[in-house]
């Protein structure tokens, strides 16, 4: 059996062009991301979707209350970056494989950088601007606040 | 014409590739919603409850599980894809880690999925 015959390999991606050790960096990114992001989303889905109530008992309040702790900010706000640097990287590498038209492919790396930017800058907003207790117009506590609200007030 | 078979094609790996590809694009859509759906908590509690009361509904409580599923292969194989690039053991028995992610993601999945329909359809 002879061997399958390779046609002519398409050219290679040069998204390393700029900075020489990009895709080292990539590369390297990946692998310390994804093993951090292994602990910290299967967390998030125990105490979202396995305790409690699981997936029913996710509401205003439930957020606020674990917004309440420190802890879970950081933990949420690192989930966001490194999961959308993590996937964005990983769309930016099968758009490389996939769209060869340099057009096509320069459109949709631009479409890709503004979705993980908006993403992140939406979401640490969220985060870092929450308020557990919000106010209607007359001043009155809106519906579905968590019950520590009352006590604060 | 079917391509000859290589050491690569339509083996273990080459079907892991696939999966970790597409479990990582499925992954990928589904955090730019998620990301947005959270931020209703910043619009109001109302507008946020009724949109997570749709991740309630049994057919989102199905979609649910499979984003659960997607999650588990991707992280052990994302796993299996370090150890293969970073030890000579793992490279040699790359094949029986392929398995070993499909009983890990068995077990888990044996554990999650009763407990998520019993919430989803009700009884726990």
């Amino acid at each position: 059996m002879t061997a399958p015959e390779l046609s002519t390999p398409r050219e290679r991606i040069r998204s390393g062009r700029m900075r020489r050790n990009a895709e080292r960096w990539s590369w390297l990114f990946m692998r310390f991301s994804g093993a951090l992001l292994l602990v910290l989303i299967f967390t998030h889905l125990f105490v979202n979707l396995m305790t409690g109530d699981g997936v029913q008992q996710i509401d205003f309040a439930f957020v606020a209350g674990k917004w309440a702790s420190p802890l879970w900010k950081v933990w949420d706000l690192l989930m966001l970056v490194l999961a959308m640097i993590h996937g964005g990287n990983g769309m930016r590498l099968l758009i490389n494989d996939y769209a060869h038209r340099p057009r096509v492919r320069t459109f949709l790396l631009w479409l890709l950088g503004i979705a993980v930017v908006v993403v992140i800058v939406l979401g640490s907003l969220v985060i870092f601007t929450f308020d557990p207790c919000p106010l209607d117009a007359s001043g009155d506590l809106l519906s579905g606040v968590p019950d520590f609200c009352k006590d604060v007030r | 014409m079917t391509p000859a078979p290589t050491l690569y094609r339509g083996h273990e790996g080459m079907w892991m590739w696939l999966v970790h590809r597409a479990t990582g694009v499925a992954i990928f859509f589904f955090l730019l919603i998620h990301v947005t759906d959270t931020a209703l908590v910043r619009v109001s509690p109302e507008a946020y409850n009724e949109v997570i009361d749709s991740y309630k509904t049994p057919i989102y409580g199905l979609i649910e599980a499979g984003l659960v599923a997607a999650i588990i292969l991707h992280a052990f194989n994302g796993l299996r894809i370090i150890a293969v690039d970073n030890s000579t053991w793992a490279l040699r028995h790359q094949r029986k880690l392929a398995w070993a992610v499909w009983v890990i993601f068995v077990v888990l999945m044996a554990g999650f999925l009763p407990r998520h329909l019993m919430h989803v359809f009700g009884g726990a």
